[in-house]
C-alpha cells in the first residue's frame, strides 16, 4: 500500500518547524506503524537527508516512550494500543497522515517527533513514590490488601506514562496521569502515610510546569493506550479537597 | 516551611490558586444556580394553571414588600454565586490555553465531547440572556410592563405579549437550548470535579444530568412556543 506522510519537521527546541510531505510507496500492512518509519527514514538516508526523528523503545506497548499524533489523535486510531502497536493495516491504500508531536507548553518539542517530557518525571519525584526503608524485601503477606483495592491499583499502575493523555487534552492538562500515579499509591495501604501532602504537592507542581487543568471532557480517556478511567481523576479531586478541608499543608 | 503556621486566610488563598480549588468554587456554585433554575422553572410553569391568576399571585407573594430582604438576600447571594462561577471558569480557560502556546495543524475531538467543549461559549451566551431576561421581565426596559399594583406585576400578560415578538421568543428558545448544552455537561461534571465518581454510580449521574438538562430545557421552551401557537393567551 501507498501513503501520504505529513510530518512535523523541527530540528532542534529553538527552531520553528512546519509540515513536510512524503511519500511512502510501498508499505506493508504487517508493519507497525514505527517499521513503517523505519523504512521511511532508510529511504531519507540513503538520499542523504535527515531521518525524521521519534521516540521508540520496547516496541511492545509496555515502555510508554513512543507517541505521536496520527490525524489528530493521540496514538492514533486503534483505541487501547501505543503506536508501536498500530499496525499499518488499520489504514487505507492512498490515505494521508498528519504526524505531530504531543503539543504542550510543559512538553517542549526536542526535535521532529520527540518532546521533552522530563515535566513527567518532576511530577514523580514531587509525590509519586512511598517512602520505604531499603533492605531485605517485607515478609510476604505481612501487608494485608483487599482483592478490590489490589486489582484497582494495579489498573490505575498500568499507567506507563506516555503523555498521550496531555497531549490530546484540549486544555493540555496532566490530570488523567496524576490521577493515576494517586489512585495507584492511594488505594493501597503503603502508600496512605503520605497521601494527603502527595496529592498537594503533585498538583502543585503540575501547575509550576504549566499543565492545564482537568474540564471532565474525557478525550484522555479515549486515548489512553492503558484504557485508565476519569475515574482516577475524581480520586485525585477527592484527596485534594480531603486534604484541603483536614486543614493539611504541602509543606 | 513546616513551622511556619498559616492562617485560615492563606490556606484560602493557597485552595483557590490550585486549579482544583477553583473547580471545587465551580461545583458548588454550579450546585447553587442549578436549584435555582428549578425553582425558577417551577415558578414558570404556574403558567398553564387553570387559575389564571395562579403566575401573579406567586409574583405578588415574591414581590410583597414585607419580603424585600429576603428578595434582595436571595438575588446577592445568586449574583455572588453567578460572579464566582464565572471568575473561575474565566481564570481556568486562560490558564488552560496558555497550556497549549502551538496548536495542531490537525486535532480530531472525542465526538460525544461537543457540550463539554463549548461550556466557555454557551456559559456566557446564558449569562447575556440573563441580563437581557432580567431587563425584559424585571426591570421593564425592552417592553413596557403591566402591573396590577403596585408591587403586583401582570407576569401572565408581560410573558404573553414578550413572546409574541418572534425575535424575542427565538432569543428565549435558543438559550435555553444552550443552558440545556451547559446543564449536560455541568451537571455530571460538577460531581466529578468534587471527586464524586464510581463505576457503578457515574452512569445514573450523567442519566440524571441530561435529564435534568432537558427537562429544565423543554419546560421552558414550552412556555414562549406555547404563546406563539397561540395556547396560551390572555
Amino acid at each position: 500500500m501507498r501513503l501520504i506522510l505529513h510530518i512535523w519537521r523541527q530540528r532542534n527546541a529553538a527552531e520553528t518547524g512546519r509540515m513536510v510531505r512524503y511519500e511512502a510507496p510501498d508499505v506493508n500492512p504487517d508493519m507497525s506503524f514505527l517499521e513503517m518509519l523505519d523504512v521511511l527514514n532508510e529511504g531519507l538516508i540513503a538520499k542523504g537527508e535527515d531521518p525524521v526523528a521519534f521516540d521508540h523503545d520496547c516496541r511492545e506497548g509496555i515502555c510508554g516512550m513512543c507517541g505521536f499524533m496520527i490525524n489528530g489523535v493521540a496514538h492514533g486510531p486503534l483505541r487501547g494500543a501505543t503506536i508501536c502497536q498500530l499496525h499499518m493495516r488499520h489504514f487505507r491504500d492512498g490515505q494521508e497522515l498528519y504526524l505531530e508531536p504531543w503539543r504542550a507548553r510543559a512538553f517542549p518539542v526536542i526535535r521532529d517527533l520527540v518532546v521533552n517530557r522530563s515535566a513527567f518525571d518532576r511530577l514523580i519525584a514531587a509525590g509519586g513514590f512511598i517512602s520505604v526503608s531499603t533492605g531485605s524485601a517485607p515478609d510476604g503477606n505481612a501487608i494485608l490488601v483487599p482483592k478490590e483495592s489490589a486489582d484497582r491499583a494495579m489498573d490505575a499502575a498500568a499507567c506507563i506514562g506516555c503523555g498521550a493523555c496531555v497531549a490530546m487534552c484540549p486544555n493540555a492538562s496532566a490530570s488523567l496521569f496524576l490521577g493515576a500515579k494517586i489512585a495507584h499509591l492511594g488505594l493501597l495501604p503503603q502508600g496512605q502515610p503520605e497521601r494527603a501532602g502527595r496529592v498537594q504537592k503533585m498538583v502543585r507542581q503540575s501547575l509550576q510546569e504549566r499543565f492545564g487543568s482537568c474540564t471532565n471532557i474525557g478525550e484522555c480517556e479515549a486515548v489512553c493506550p492503558k484504557e485508565i478511567k476519569l475515574e482516577v481523576i475524581a480520586r485525585m479531586h477527592r484527596d485534594f479537597l480531603k486534604a484541603a478541608w483536614s486543614g493539611h499543608s504541602a509543606d | 516551611m513546616s513551622s511556619a503556621v498559616a492562617s485560615p486566610l492563606d490556606k484560602a488563598v493557597g485552595f483557590y490558586q490550585a486549579p482544583i480549588g477553583k473547580k471545587a468554587v465551580m461545583a458548588v456554585t454550579g450546585v447553587i444556580l442549578f436549584g435555582y433554575v428549578v425553582a425558577h422553572l417551577l415558578g414558570n410553569l404556574q403558567i398553564y394553571s387553570a387559575d389564571r391568576q395562579q403566575i401573579n399571585q406567586y409574583a405578588a407573594f415574591l414581590h410583597d414588600p414585607s419580603h424585600a430582604g429576603f428578595l434582595w438576600g436571595a438575588r446577592t447571594f445568586l449574583l455572588a454565586a453567578v460572579l464566582l462561577h464565572m471568575v473561575a471558569a474565566t481564570q481556568l480557560w486562560i490558564q488552560n490555553r496558555s497550556a497549549r502556546p502551538v496548536r495542531y495543524v490537525k486535532k480530531d475531538d472525542v465526538p460525544t465531547a461537543y457540550a463539554a467543549r463549548t461550556m466557555i461559549w454557551s456559559g456566557p451566551i446564558i449569562a447575556a440572556f440573563v441580563v437581557f431576561h432580567v431587563l425584559h421581565l424585571t426591570a421593564g426596559t425592552v417592553l413596557p410592563l403591566q402591573e396590577l399594583g403596585p408591587n403586583r406585576p401582570d407576569v401572565r400578560a408581560n410573558v404573553i405579549a414578550g413572546f409574541q415578538h418572534p425575535a424575542v421568543a427565538g432569543f428565549y428558545v435558543l438559550a435555553m437550548l444552550l443552558l440545556c448544552l451547559h446543564l449536560y455537561h455541568g451537571v455530571w461534571s460538577m460531581f466529578q470535579s468534587v471527586g464524586v465518581s464510581h463505576p457503578r454510580y457515574t452512569i445514573w449521574l450523567k442519566r440524571f444530568a441530561a435529564l435534568s438538562a432537558l427537562l429544565i430545557a423543554l419546560g421552558n421552551i414550552s412556555i414562549p412556543v406555547a404563546v406563539l401557537a397561540g395556547l396560551l393567551t390572555n
